[in-house]
């Protein structure tokens, strides 16, 4: 047990955690562990409040109520400079819409990674890419990379500062079959290492793929199933 | 990676950039001119009113030196003549370079009639101004110099021409005068002074707008054998190229003994009208030199309103420049909202992104400012052909002031976006909520 009573196996509990903005309610009294090293698919139709855990998890946004312990720190107690630590520190993120900067080639959107966390590597950052199978590619501005290849960037970019939690929203919403199948090994290599990934799918196949399924809807855990 | 960041930013930016580039070089070169300008126009403006006659009148009197010194009158009638020989040291004094010109006058009256008039006209009474027209100068110094009328009056029309100082039996006659007395150029005409009898044709007609327009208007010697003065000379006007009047200037109008040492060695020193009007009277005893009040009040005047009104053209462009660019910015900052959240979501602080932007618009402001500054500078020159028909100095005083200037306008006009990128929030841009 650690000084916050999480046990050294848990990376995230989320305690009667809340989200309101105004009247709307993102977010109602939700409770969710993930152990250190699981891969949790979070599904649920839009507005069921997926995005809005993934920014409270992911250090971007507070809860309006509750407590969020990510890998033994407070979140909804800290300040914005604090939570900016734990964003460089903590956690990788994986978007849908990738999110690259246009003026900066592949190697260079994962160097802004390394260089805002500690130093840029370049040759670090080359083996990331290398490892997403982009090595030819790392000259390449993102409007001169496939869809596919610049969602395989954003991981690079996430895995560089070796994160004990990757997040990914929607990571394969924009992808086709072929590079959804790519993202998903890198995601099974990255489990397979001992990385806990908690990916946010509107996708069943892409859900199934995690150990575990939870459902949200109108902003509440309403169902859990234990993949194989 | 940071100054690798910015440069990518700025080589494949979009066009927002050029926009903000382009803005603050209109700014700077607006500054760059109107500034230029400013420090540049108390010469030209001085220069351009020179050019409407004298500033400075050298009479004969024993009068004690700069007495009454604003209370000028410009007749010369029962004063103390000035000796001829004497005038050349006007060009010897301390801002002798500052003398752009300076005319004698001897002023007689005379009967005219006409020669050859059929039947003979009766004969008038008129006004007659000997003068130099353009003299050759020997300096006591050993230089030369030209000296008269022609530069003194540059702005009267001339129906025929100027005529030479040499041209004895030639005279110009006011276009008053002229149709009075019915002549014309070529004609004939005779006066009869206090000294004698001279012979003369009219070779300009001139059109003054003054009292000149009724007056015969021959060279100096001819009118002192005309009036019987030889060597003579009633007034002297001076067109000098002055400092308008301060404080002290005019401290020292009212009394010069009044002055301290170090305030009368600094009133000395600058080409005040009164010190020079002090100076020549310093080279020519028993003159008195007066500063015409209206000429040089005009020259102050207007000096000072050119350069509020340039001062005022460079602040509302700079205004103009800061609003833009904050427009500009704002609008780039909300375009690249995804890219900054993005930053922020993996680790940089908001003072790092501030800095990263800034620097990116330093680098901008610093191409768009250079460019301006040398757009300022042509403009400046086609402002001083046009209006002053000389060029403007480049100082570096002004690219210090138009560097500061455009660093506090694309600062200023940076505040509110700065505020936008510190209050915005990775998750808002990122996810959309």
């Amino acid at each position: 047990m650690n000084q916050t009573g999480l046990t050294g196996e848990t990376l995230l509990e989320l305690r009667q955690v809340s989200k309101s903005y105004g009247d709307l309610h993102a977010l109602s009294q939700v409770d969710l562990t993930v152990p250190t090293g699981q891969w949790l698919s979070i599904v649920g139709p839009s507005g069921s409040g997926k995005t809005t855990l993934m920014n409270i998890v992911g250090a971007m946004d507070k809860a309006t109520s509750g407590t969020v312990l990510l890998d033994g720190v407070e979140l909804s107690q800290l300040r914005p400079k604090d939570l900016t630590t734990i964003r460089r520190d903590t956690v990788g993120l994986i978007f849908q819409k990738f999110h690259l900067i246009p003026h900066l080639n592949a190697v260079e959107n994962v160097m802004v990674a390394q260089y805002y966390h500690s130093m840029p590597d370049e040759a670090e950052a080359l083996a990331a890419l290398t490892r997403v199978g982009l090595a030819g590619r790392a000259s390449h501005r993102p409007a001169q990379l496939s869809g596919g290849e610049q969602q395989r960037v954003c991981i690079a970019r996430a895995l560089i500062n070796y994160p004990k939690l990757i997040l990914a929203d929607e990571p394969t919403g924009n992808l086709d079959a072929a590079n959804e199948l790519i993202v998903l090994d890198l995601f099974h290599s990255l489990h397979a290492e001992g990385t806990t990934l908690i990916v946010v799918t509107h996708d069943p196949e892409v859900a199934r793929q995690g150990q575990r399924e939870i459902a949200l809807d109108h902003g509440k855990v309403v169902s859990e199933v234990r993949h194989g | 990676m940071f100054f690798r960041m910015v440069r990518h930013a700025l080589a494949r930016g979009q066009g927002g950039r050029v926009m903000i580039a382009a803005t603050t070089a209109l700014g700077a070169a607006v500054a760059t001119a109107m500034l230029g300008i400013m420090f540049d126009v108390g010469d030209k403006v001085n220069q351009e009113l020179k050019t409407y006659g004298a500033n400075i009148v050298v009479q004969g009197h024993g009068a004690a030196v700069l007495d009454g010194l604003y209370d000028i009158e410009s007749t010369a009638v029962g004063r103390t003549p000035l000796a001829e020989s004497d005038l050349p040291k006007i060009k010897t004094i301390f801002w002798a370079f500052n003398i752009l010109g300076f005319a004698p006058f001897l002023e007689s009256q005379a009967a005219l009639s006409q020669d050859g008039a059929d039947p003979p006209a009766p004969e008038s009474l008129v006004d007659v101004r000997g003068t130099w027209f353009a003299q050759p100068l020997d300096l006591p110094t050993g230089e030369h110099a030209v000296a008269g009328l022609a530069a003194l009056r540059s702005w009267w029309e001339v129906e025929g021409g100027w005529i030479a100082d040499a041209d004895r039996e030639l005279a110009m006659i006011g276009s008053g005068l002229a149709a009075s007395q019915d002549l014309a150029l070529g004609d004939r005409f005779t006066l009869t002074g206090s000294g004698g009898q001279v012979s003369l044709r009219v070779a300009g007609i001139i059109s003054s707008s003054a009292e000149e327009d009724q007056a015969v208007i021959i060279p100096l010697a001819t009118a002192q054998a005309l009036a019987g003065r030889p060597g003579e000379v009633d007034t002297v006007e001076v067109s000098a190229l002055t400092t308008p009047d301060n404080d002290l200037a005019r401290r020292a109008a009212r009394n010069p003994d009044a002055l301290s040492i170090s305030e009368w060695e600094t009133w000395y020193c600058t080409a005040y009208a009164s010190s020079i009007a002090y100076q020549i009277e310093e080279v020519m005893p028993g003159a008195v030199a007066k500063p015409v009040r209206a000429i040089t009040e005009s020259s102050g005047s207007v000096l000072e309103k050119t350069s509020l009104l340039m001062l005022l053209v460079t602040v509302l462009s700079l205004i103009a420049s800061a609003l833009a660019i904050a427009n500009l910015v704002t609008a780039s900052v909300i375009e690249r909202a995804p890219q900054i959240g993005l930053l922020k979501a993996v680790g940089a602080s908001d003072g790092a992104v501030v800095r990263l932007v800034l620097a990116e618009l330093a680098a901008i402001a610093l191409a768009g400012g250079a460019a301006g500054y040398g757009l300022g500078l042509v403009f400046g020159q086609l402002v001083g052909q046009v209006v002053f028909s000389s060029s403007i100095t480049p100082r570096p005083v002004v690219a210090g002031l138009v560097a500061a200037l455009v660093l506090l306008v694309v600062l200023g006009g940076s505040l509110p976006s700065i505020r936008l990128l510190v209050r915005l929030r990775p998750a808002d841009v990122l996810h959309g909520r």
